[in-house]
């Protein structure tokens, strides 16, 4: 029964925000064709919202809280580079520059930052120095690009969600084992949930060798609640909505699947009962890519909601400015208040969003798990 | 900037996202979800116990109360059976008692009646002895004055002789 309610309201949700995006993206569209080419805003044109939307769901190398520029409040990330040998210093080296005139030198090797990337001059360069081939259209740089662990604004809020967790979860699991009888406080609030997840999402769906798998359903499903969260709050980090961190959490969905798969599991795989000989070439490939495509699946999911849900407020704000640009202070006026309620609004469908999306990629996962583990009979 | 870096993963954040989530991984399962959920099933257990210990306690009772009310019972039924047994004692010797009253009034009344007539046979023995004696003395004073005179004294004799012969 909840499960059925659940994916009614998923598709109703869905399809709100796919309606709302395209509303939005249409009114982006039809104000300013030629939205794709940006960077440069002329005067007297409309304002294009798309790279100030891009900036704020990408990642980047310091969090820009607000301001422009040198006047630009920001809190300076470590950048960690690693090319013959290991480069480190502080984001603010590069002086909020983004356009790779600002040249850091560490350790002998020259460094700039070219849109958020952290580009290795060549050896006896000085500055960095892109060509076009008039042919192809292709660039060719005067550097390389290092091997960038740096902690990026992503990996500074995935920080933060980690000692978030660690906290709630710690004094819980303190509580926890002091408190006999009914939980108070904190543990009462997390304890429902923990609860939820194993006997709502896991148990179920796994069978019964959940326990085995239960700590690291649990722990998936609270990280990507708490970087859901903590990415609604203004002027925090995009993390869920990154594909490199969808990536990871899917891909340890596919190892957790693919190593615990049993022999049903490769058995369906390849020798698909009650498939004539026949279509064993057309049936085993294409079993093969179900392997990936349902994590696949996972790791788009969850990047392209999050993504979207960022667009959708973004543009949505976006449209004061873009209002202002064409018809004035007036229209700025006139279309404030009905974009913020519609963000209004929207915040309240990503708060939803923000559960409903750590529940699918726990639900499918476990689903995932006991397909794999499930006893033929 | 190109749109196509939305869909390409940075290593580095790959990497650390690696690092967090085996991180947060290994540290709440030992901090949180192990304790937690010991707690919890401890709790559910507690509660389960707690639950059929609180059944077994009320068909303990049930069964005591049964059991008062058969000793409750029985208890009547034994006070019924005295207080019968008692009032048949009671019975039995107020019975008794007139009984052995009665016999004793007849032992009574027998014993007087055996004395009264003792006393009477004594009395006649005595008013008898009386007569005889009063009889004799009588005689004699009759017969004194009968032999004062020989010729009467002969009559006798010849009387009494006359008597003795024909014996």
């Amino acid at each position: 029964m909840l499960n059925i309610t659940l994916r009614t309201s998923l598709i109703i949700i869905s399809f709100l925000s796919f309606s709302l995006f395209s509303f939005a993206e249409n009114i982006v569209n039809e104000q300013h064709p030629n939205s794709n080419h940006k960077d440069e805003v002329e005067e007297g044109e409309l304002y294009n919202p798309v790279p100030a939307i891009m900036h704020h769901i990408s990642d980047s190398h310091e969090w820009h809280l607000w301001g422009e520029g040198d006047g630009s409040v920001t809190i300076p990330l470590p950048i960690i580079l690693y090319s013959n040998g290991l480069h480190v210093f502080m984001s603010s080296a590069f002086h909020h520059d983004e356009h790779g005139h600002n040249v850091v030198e560490s350790k002998g090797s020259k460094f700039v930052n070219l849109h958020g990337k952290i580009y290795q001059l060549n050896d006896g360069e000085t500055h960095l120095n892109i060509q076009t081939d008039s042919e192809t259209g292709e660039l060719t740089y005067n550097a390389t690009k290092p091997i960038d662990i740096s902690i990026t604004k992503n990996v500074a809020s995935m920080l933060i969600a980690l000692v978030l967790l660690l906290l709630l979860f710690g004094i819980s699991g303190m509580k926890s084992k002091k408190t006999k009888g009914a939980p108070k406080g904190l543990l009462s609030f997390l304890e429902p949930l923990v609860l939820f997840v194993r006997d709502d999402i896991v148990k179920p769906n796994v069978g019964a060798k959940y326990q085995k798998f239960l700590p690291y359903l649990l722990t998936l499903f609270f990280f990507i609640l708490m970087n859901n969260l903590l990415g609604l709050l203004p002027g925090s980090a995009n993390v869920t909505g990154n594909i490199a961190i969808t990536l990871v959490l899917s891909f340890i969905t596919l190892i957790v699947t693919n190593v615990s798969g049993n022999k049903g599991y490769w058995g369906h795989i390849f020798k698909p009962p009650g498939v004539p000989l026949a279509l064993m070439p057309i049936m085993i490939p294409i079993e093969i890519v179900g392997i990936f495509t349902k994590p696949f699946a996972l790791m788009i999911r969850l990047f392209a909601n999050i993504s979207a849900g960022h667009i959708i407020i973004l543009s949505l704000i976006s449209l004061i400015f873009m209002a202002q640009s064409g018809l004035g202070d007036g229209g700025a006026f006139g279309v404030a208040p009905v974009s913020v309620v519609f963000v209004l609004f929207m915040y309240l469908i990503e708060v939803l969003v923000a559960f409903l999306q750590a529940y699918i990629f726990t639900l499918l996962t476990s689903l995932f798990i006991g397909l794999a583990t499930v006893e033929h009979h | 900037m190109n749109p196509m870096e939305l869909v390409t993963p940075a290593i580095g954040l790959m990497f650390w996202t690696c690092v967090v989530f085996i991180l947060l991984l290994i540290l709440l399962k030992k901090f949180a979800w192990k304790p937690i959920l010991k707690a919890v099933d401890d709790r559910n257990n507690s509660i389960e116990e707690a639950l059929s210990s609180a059944e077994k306690a009320k068909e303990e009772m049930a069964e005591l109360t049964a059991n008062n009310e058969k000793i409750l019972s029985d208890a009547r039924l034994e006070r019924d059976a005295l207080l019968k047994e008692a009032r048949d004692i009671k019975e039995k010797i107020v019975g008794e008692a007139k009984n052995k009253a009665a016999e004793e009034a007849e032992k009574i009344i027998t014993s007087a009646k055996e004395q009264i007539t003792n006393e009477k046979m004594k009395a006649m023995t005595e008013l008898k002895n009386q007569v005889a004696d009063i009889s004799i003395e009588m005689a004699e004073k009759i017969v004194k004055a009968e032999l004062t005179d020989a010729k009467k004294q002969k009559e006798l004799i010849a009387k009494a002789l006359k008597a003795t012969e024909l014996n």
